[in-house]
């Protein structure tokens, strides 16, 4: 076998087993999941009826009321999954770091890029899962995406890059973290970065300072490109903006967890 | 690979410091392919550094290491395909069962789907997992986990096998399992890199020993010559009066006694064939013997003896 075929066996043999790490600790993936669909229910029947009269026609796809600000928040919301979800990939590979296994891991001649691989693609099958479930509670409650069949292809390719670049991301805050306990803490920003962006209402009711930096933070494009996608809203040139965004924290964040996870010195 | 000359591990002038500390110190080392080694040393003495070197997971600051017939920087890949490792600290996945751990070796060693289930079902079997394998590792006893990582460790068939502490925190009945389980392994032509805190694992299953003290070694031969080296084993024996004291002290000419306590120390390493012989002696004679005891040489003795000074537990430092 070649390099690349040993690569390609050895990340699938890893990603196997944290598949498989993450369905005998389910409580962990439902507790993550657990937040954004608490967020929707809140800001749906808490504070939708209320903030859906900020909003116009064309940003809740012409509905009234609290279906109207449903329209509105979901793409936020599916944003704040993929957020929420890494967490838990800074907590399982910070896991791994501190356990026995990955000293077995590393004296074996196993392809170098493997065991990070592994975590990634678990990782990101567990997110586009936990979107699946959010996006079905979404839509029970009400949410009509508008969107063709090519839109929602554009949608779910979207989710993925974005979700491959905080997960990657997250592989890199869980190996800096000298414990579990900070790798559970340090992606939380990430969860926060919906609020300050256009994902719960629109940039421009937000004060100067904050109006800057929501506009120039990655989630803004990304979530502008979303609701265009799912419910027809001009999407404009945040489409290259949100795919640049991805690009450039995968690449930088593929970068940092390689180099962390070849220096770092066992315990 | 190694059927020529070259040891299986061969190390030279190797050091090592964290910050201002010395960890190790000009280590030279010659381990002959198909033996058993052992490095004998206290907590913190740098047995755990080496097995790290050797083992690829930390480079060296001077020195070279080879091991296989690989250099460990120049090609790490080569000393990894060649090595198996069972750490100090239990490298099991809690979270997958016995066999699903065992699966995952196979797997990531390449053998294939019938081969790899055969040598797990093998492994399993020699190391007493059979019944436990569909169980997490997470359920299992500080021996159980032992030896799946042992197990783990032998699926890739390696040619030098590290044990860093493999007994250490072991009730004595698990100590022994693993004893032998690690003297089958001898058995395959194996070389084993092994590392303990105790002479009688040591004297047990190496053929040579390594005396490790604050980063350098400080003495290095065969079990027997290293036990040469320690003011020998005694029998210690009591009695219930002076009269008995004076009696045997004169039968046995011992080497030291202690009137106060009625006290007798008599040279000897507490074999059946010897103490017979001994309390025969004292029982033709008539002589009344309260209590015995048999002190052999430990690893505080062959450390006070090689270094001359006691180990830092024994010091209470």
């Amino acid at each position: 076998m070649s390099t690349l075929a040993y690569t390609v066996s050895d990340s699938r043999t890893l990603l196997r087993r944290n598949l498989r790490r993450l369905r005998r600790y389910p409580s962990m993936t439902l507790i993550l999941i657990g937040m954004p669909i608490v967020f929707l229910l809140l800001f749906v029947y808490v504070f939708g009826g209320q903030l859906s009269h900020g909003l116009s026609s064309s940003l809740t796809g012409g509905h009234a009321g609290r279906g109207g600000y449903l329209n509105y928040v979901t793409p936020g919301i599916l944003l704040m999954t993929i957020a929420a979800t890494v967490q838990g990939t800074a907590i399982v590979v910070a896991m791994d770091m501190t356990s026995g296994i990955i000293d077995r891991l590393r004296t074996m001649a196993i392809a170098r890029a493997a065991v990070l691989t592994g975590h990634v693609l678990a990782s990101l099958i567990q997110t586009l899962a936990s979107i699946a479930v959010v996006l079905a509670v979404a839509i029970a409650l009400g949410f009509r995406p508008t969107a063709d069949p090519l839109d929602w292809l554009a949608a779910i390719a979207l989710l993925a890059i974005f979700a491959f670049a905080l997960i990657w991301l997250a592989t890199a805050l869980g190996l800096a973290a000298k414990s579990v306990e900070t790798a559970s803490n340090t992606p939380m920003f990430l969860t926060l970065l919906p609020f300050l962006g256009s994902g719960f209402v629109p940039t421009g009711t937000l004060p100067v300072g904050l109006r800057q930096f929501a506009t120039y933070q990655p989630f803004t494009p990304v979530t502008e490109t979303l609701r265009g996608l799912l419910t027809g809203t001009p999407i404009g040139s945040h489409a290259i903006l949100a795919v640049a965004w991805s690009v450039a924290i995968a690449a930088a964040s593929y970068l940092w967890a390689t180099r962390l996870y070849t220096r770092r010195q066992p315990r | 690979m190694n059927g020529g000359q070259e040891p299986a591990i061969l190390v030279s002038g190797l050091c090592k410091s964290y910050g201002q500390t010395l960890v190790l110190d000009d280590i030279d080392l010659a381990v002959a392919g198909g033996t058993v080694f052992a490095l004998l040393g206290p907590n913190g003495a740098g047995k755990t550094t080496i097995v790290r070197i050797l083992s690829t997971l930390i480079p060296a600051d001077t020195g070279e290491a080879r091991v296989a017939g690989h250099d460990v920087l120049g090609d790490p890949d080569g000393v990894r395909a060649a090595i198996g490792v069972t750490g100090q600290f239990s490298a099991v996945d809690d979270l997958l069962t016995g066999e699903e751990n065992m699966r995952l070796m196979a797997d990531l060693h390449h053998l294939g789907s019938v081969e790899g289930r055969a040598r797990v079902a093998e492994l399993l079997g020699r190391f007493d997992l059979v019944d436990a394998a569909r169980r997490p590792a997470s359920t299992y006893s500080g021996g159980m986990r032992r030896r799946l990582d042992l197990a783990m460790t032998l699926v890739g068939s390696p040619q030098v096998i590290f044990l860093d502490e493999p007994t250490t925190g072991l009730d004595p009945r698990s100590r022994r399992t693993m004893w032998d389980s690690i003297r089958e392994l001898v058995a395959d032509r194996v070389t084993i890199f092994l590392t303990t805190q105790y002479l009688d694992e040591a004297d047990h299953l190496a053929d040579r020993i390594a005396v490790l003290d604050h980063g350098r070694i400080v003495a290095e031969g065969t079990p027997d010559e290293l036990k040469r080296r320690v003011p020998g084993g005694h029998v210690r024996l009591q009695f219930g009066s002076q009269q008995a004291l004076e009696a045997a002290a004169r039968l046995l000419g011992a080497s030291s006694r202690d009137d106060d306590r009625l006290v007798i120390q008599v040279p000897g390493d507490g074999g059946v064939p010897s103490l017979r012989r001994l309390l025969d002696q004292l029982d033709d004679a008539d002589v009344e013997v309260d209590q015995l005891s048999i002190h052999t040489p430990d690893l505080d003795d062959v450390f006070f003896a090689v270094t001359g000074h006691p180990t830092a537990e024994q010091a209470g430092l």
